[in-house]
């Protein structure tokens, strides 16, 4: 209860500070020197909030529709030849570094919003997909046993019964893609992405302290706001399968 | 699982379906330029296709015969290792190819151009890669053939750039002017990530220790550390410049100590912020995975509480503690890049200067190693991992 | 009516069922027992096609079930699993509503039957009805089951080792209860067990198995008397089997004219467990209900004359 009140507050907290950043000046003046403004106001915060937001939000929306039905794929019958390879891909995938996939993906796609959307949404892919085979493969067997013997035909079972069960374990893996892309694409501002990076560069680029510490405390605030909201979503969907989840 | 259909009797010739999408991709790509050329470093490139580097017959030649490689990766009912030794064979002959090409169009040009790999040679070096790793998945290897196929990968990859045949690709040639500059900033990127993992053994150990011993620090401690892994990188990393500025400014010793608000001080801080979660709950994971019987008989015979933790307990969670190690390192490994941003030095310097400069072979010469070194420290505390388990030391609890 | 006739299944060149043929009569109970690896479950499970036989059939009511299709004939034929294999993320109410709801039965009509099912197994449809399956126990997970796998009315209930998650105590009382709902519904019911006392107290017929093979399929009296061979013999444990056949008769049998004190027993008491009683309460006469008696001596007649068939059939 007390956690739930104090994301609130968090929350209100950082709406407050994203829609009137004028409001804390007095917070972030002494972080500053040499008269240096205190509060970032080249992009208005709001926004570079919003296009940060929208573009996570894109490329988890992406990343979940794709890694899902390829998870499905190599699980069935006809895709079962992949699950081998698939999984070493999403497994050794995700020992590269995702600044990596960031910066491989200028060549490709020039600098701004689209390589960071691209690189997004390809690092994203892999714990969503991992995760997503990971619970279509551990599925209890005698439910399994049980839906086909009560005659479910194969997408009867995979919709109502095997995607219900393996959903706290997506949704993990949501969080999971969710949380590394808010953080790639704070780093997408050095690719001339829209995010809220750009409030931390520009106070590494000048020296201005205020700028570093408010960029760094409206992306630190998001993702922890985010992968709190998620994990009580999980367990709450693991809790009603009757899972024991530890914390 | 039984199916519901009975399998198909085995015909002669089979193909395996990853076999042939990687054929695919991998017959696709001999038909997409293989290299960038580029008079010099600021005109965007031509194209050159196998076809247009090598006049005539020779070219199509080469093409038949890396198409014929494809084909055989992808026979299912060829033995493992010919097709193992197709995949491989056209790896090693594309790389022949890339630095074959990149030789003789520079010898024809004048200085300053370049030439980059494209598109086409990417695919073809992961169409075969993926086919070789698709066939070495389904051999079961024993842990000893695993450690020596690392280990033959690492040799022959050395091996190719240290032979200087590649050495006039771009990204040799970007190399090759900043050899001493690429040598510093390895030293530095192994220093932050290895660095930041040995302070967070140091630190994050015991206070796994103490959680196990404390039942009720467990929660706010990880959690605290859980937030602090939540955080962005560039955030972190970003704070911690004007915390550090503000100590090396107000502490009169931290400064002789080499605290500073920039430089490699604050980002091995922010790495070792990222790192103790890990060491930490893995620390506490595996110490309470520790069957209670062995502890139990342990003090039955005697033992005090101290000696069974440090004689019984923790030997048994080391296992555990090691992928805690794996975790950290590959992570650590990515994570070091953004250091070059609050000019803590490794191979970020060069992919932001890259990416400042749009200079594409400038950010391959950070990312490429940057990309081998996780890979390998991932594999190997793998292989490590692995090792432990099938030990005989193997824990009682699974 | 269930007939299988020689039914085989191979997996590659290993043989998991060896032409098994039998007929288990409508409303009857068929146990099938067998060591692990028996093929006993592999046999249940090509009834109702979650195993497809490679040689021989399986004829339903005279229907050949391999032209119905798969999930069809699945939705035609009960079936309940060891650890009740319940859906967990549905209520006990969705879960005893699959079958109905895959055959398109209208709202009203599963709601009642749902509540109806819940009545017959003892669990209060208000209470039980909308709670998830992890917040009951194994006994009630259990029953939730067997109520799943009758939601249909099937004529046919295919169950495997449904009593094998639940612990000695519950499971006699789970193996009566069945036992009585299965006399009210008159349901034909095919019963995988490895364990010979649970078929013998469950089954009409048993048939047991070994290494793919049907060794011997008759009613429980004939494999306590006239085992087939040794293997047959060993796992009904030759040692017990006077008490296994003292139990396969009721007192009633060897009723007498006469009066005894103490508490009456039922007519239904079978013969080991008057002999218990008698050596109990340490008499030599015991009342029955509704009069007459049963006496220590008639018991031990008995038991002797058992012993001895069994002996001239060896």
């Amino acid at each position: 209860m007390v956690g739930r009140f104090l994301l609130i507050v968090l929350t209100l907290g950082l709406c407050t500070f994203v829609v009137r950043p004028e409001m804390f000046e007095a917070v972030f003046q002494p972080f500053t020197q040499n008269d240096a403004p205190a509060i970032y106001t080249q992009t208005s915060l709001l926004r570079l909030t919003l296009s940060h937001l929208a573009l996570v939000a894109c490329a988890v929306l992406a990343s979940t529709i794709i890694a899902v039905a390829l998870g499905i794929l190599v699980t069935r019958e006809f895709g079962r030849e992949f699950l081998p390879l698939a999984r070493t891909i999403a497994s050794v995938g995700q020992t590269i570094p995702p600044v990596a996939v960031l910066a491989l993906s200028v060549p490709m796609m020039g600098f701004g919003a689209a390589p960071t959307l691209l690189a997004l949404f390809l690092y994203g892919l892999l714990p969503i997909f991992e995760n997503t085979v990971t619970g279509l493969t551990n599925l209890p067997p005698n439910v399994i046993e049980a839906a086909r013997g009560v005659g479910l035909i194969r997408r009867q079972r995979l919709w109502s019964v095997e995607l219900p069960l393996a959903f706290p374990m997506i949704l993990a893996g949501i969080r999971l893609s969710t949380v590394i892309s808010l953080a790639t694409a704070t780093i997408g501002s050095t690719i001339a992405a829209p995010t809220l990076g750009e409030v931390i560069i520009a106070g590494l680029l000048t020296s201005n302290s205020a700028y570093v510490l408010q960029g760094g405390l409206v992306v630190g605030l998001i993702a922890i706001i985010i992968y709190e909201v998620f994990s009580s979503l999980e367990h709450s969907a693991a809790r009603r399968l009757g899972f024991q989840m530890d914390a | 699982m039984h199916s519901d259909t009975t399998s198909l009797p085995r015909r002669r010739i089979t193909l395996s379906p990853p076999g042939v999408v990687f054929a695919v991709i991998g017959l696709a790509a001999l038909f997409v330029p293989i290299v960038t050329f580029k008079p010099n470093r600021i005109v965007p490139g031509d194209g050159v296709w196998i076809t247009t580097a090598y006049d005539g017959v020779a070219g199509w030649l080469i093409v038949a015969i890396l198409a014929l490689l494809f084909l055989t990766g992808a026979l299912k009912s060829l033995p493992p290792a010919v097709r193992i030794v197709a995949a491989l064979a056209g790896l090693l002959g594309t790389i022949v190819i890339l630095g074959h090409v990149a030789t003789s169009l520079i010898a024809d040009s004048a200085r300053g151009a370049r030439v980059s790999p494209a598109a086409g040679l990417w695919c073809m070096l992961a169409a075969y890669l993926l086919a070789a790793v698709d066939v070495l998945n389904r051999l079961e290897l024993s842990l000893r053939a695993r450690w020596m196929v690392l280990a033959g990968t690492v040799i022959v990859v050395v091996l190719v750039f240290a032979s200087g045949y590649l050495a006039n690709v771009s990204v040799m040639m970007e190399y090759a002017g900043r050899q001493a500059g690429f040598n510093a900033a390895f030293r530095q990127h192994l220093v932050l990530a290895f660095g930041s993992l040995g302070i967070a053994l140091v630190i994050g150990f015991p206070i796994g220790v103490l959680l196990f011993q404390v039942n009720g620090l467990r929660r706010p401690v990880l959690g605290a550390l859980n937030l602090m892994q939540t955080v962005p990188s560039l955030a972190l990393f970003g704070i911690m410049i004007p915390i550090f500025g503000w100590i090396a400014m107000n502490v009169p010793m931290a400064a002789k100590l080499g605290v500073a608000g920039i430089g490699i001080f604050p980002a091995l801080v922010a790495l070792l912020f990222y790192s103790l979660l890990p060491v930490v709950s893995n620390t506490l994971v595996g110490l309470t995975g520790v069957a209670p019987e062995v502890g139990e008989a342990a003090r039955g015979m005697g033992m005090t509480n101290a000696q069974v933790l440090a004689r019984v307990q923790i030997p048994l969670a080391l296992p555990v503690v090691l992928t805690a190690i794996r975790i950290v390192l590959v992570q650590n490994i990515g994570l070091a890049v953004i250091a070059g941003l609050i000019g803590g030095g490794g191979f970020g310097t060069f992919v932001f200067q890259g990416l400042n400069q749009s200079a594409m072979d400038l950010i391959l010469l950070g990312t490429l190693p940057t990309i081998a070194l996780a890979l390998v420290a991932g594999t190997t505390l793998d292989l490590l991992v692995d090792a432990l388990n099938t030990s005989p030391r193997k824990r009682s609890a699974s | 009516m269930i007939q299988i006739e020689n039914l085989t299944k191979r997996y590659g060149s290993t043989e998991v069922v060896r032409g098994v043929s039998l007929r288990v009569r409508q409303g009857e109970i068929a146990a099938l027992v067998g060591t692990s690896g028996s093929g006993k479950t592999t046999l249940l499970r090509m009834i109702n096609r979650l195993v497809e036989p490679t040689e021989g059939r399986v004829l339903i009511d005279g229907e050949d079930a391999s032209g119905i299709q798969p999930h069809l004939l699945r939705r035609r034929i009960g079936y309940a699993i060891q650890g009740h294999g319940l859906f967990p993320h549905r209520t006990v109410g969705q879960n005893i509503a699959t079958v109905p709801h895959l055959l398109n039965w209208s709202n009203r009509e599963i709601d009642a039957r749902v509540d109806e099912l819940l009545h017959l197994f003892q669990l209060d449809p208000a209470q039980f009805r909308d709670r998830m399956p992890h917040e009951l126990s194994g006994g009630q997970q259990q029953r939730v089951g067997v109520a799943r796998a009758l939601a249909a009315r099937p004529e046919v209930l295919l169950m495997d080792e449904p009593f094998g998650a639940l612990d000695p105590v519950i499971r006699a009382k789970a193996q009566a209860d069945l036992l009585e709902l299965q006399k009210k519904l008159g349901t034909t019911l095919v019963i995988v067990t490895h364990d010979m006392e649970e078929a013998i107290a469950l089954g009409d017929h048993i048939a047991v198995m070994d290494k793919g093979r049907l060794l011997q399929y008759g009613t429980p009296k004939d494999l306590l008397t006239q085992p087939a061979d040794d293997f047959v013999e060993s796992l009904i444990g030759s040692a017990e089997r006077p008490f296994r056949l003292l139990s396969l008769t009721t007192v009633a049998d060897l009723a007498e004219q006469g009066e005894a004190t103490g508490a009456t027993i039922a007519r239904t008491t079978n013969l080991r467990d008057a002999l218990a009683e008698c050596l109990w309460r340490g008499v030599d006469v015991l009342p029955l209900d509704g009069g007459g008696v049963v006496t220590l001596n008639a018991l031990r007649t008995s038991g002797r004359g058992l012993a001895e068939t069994q002996g001239e059939v060896n």
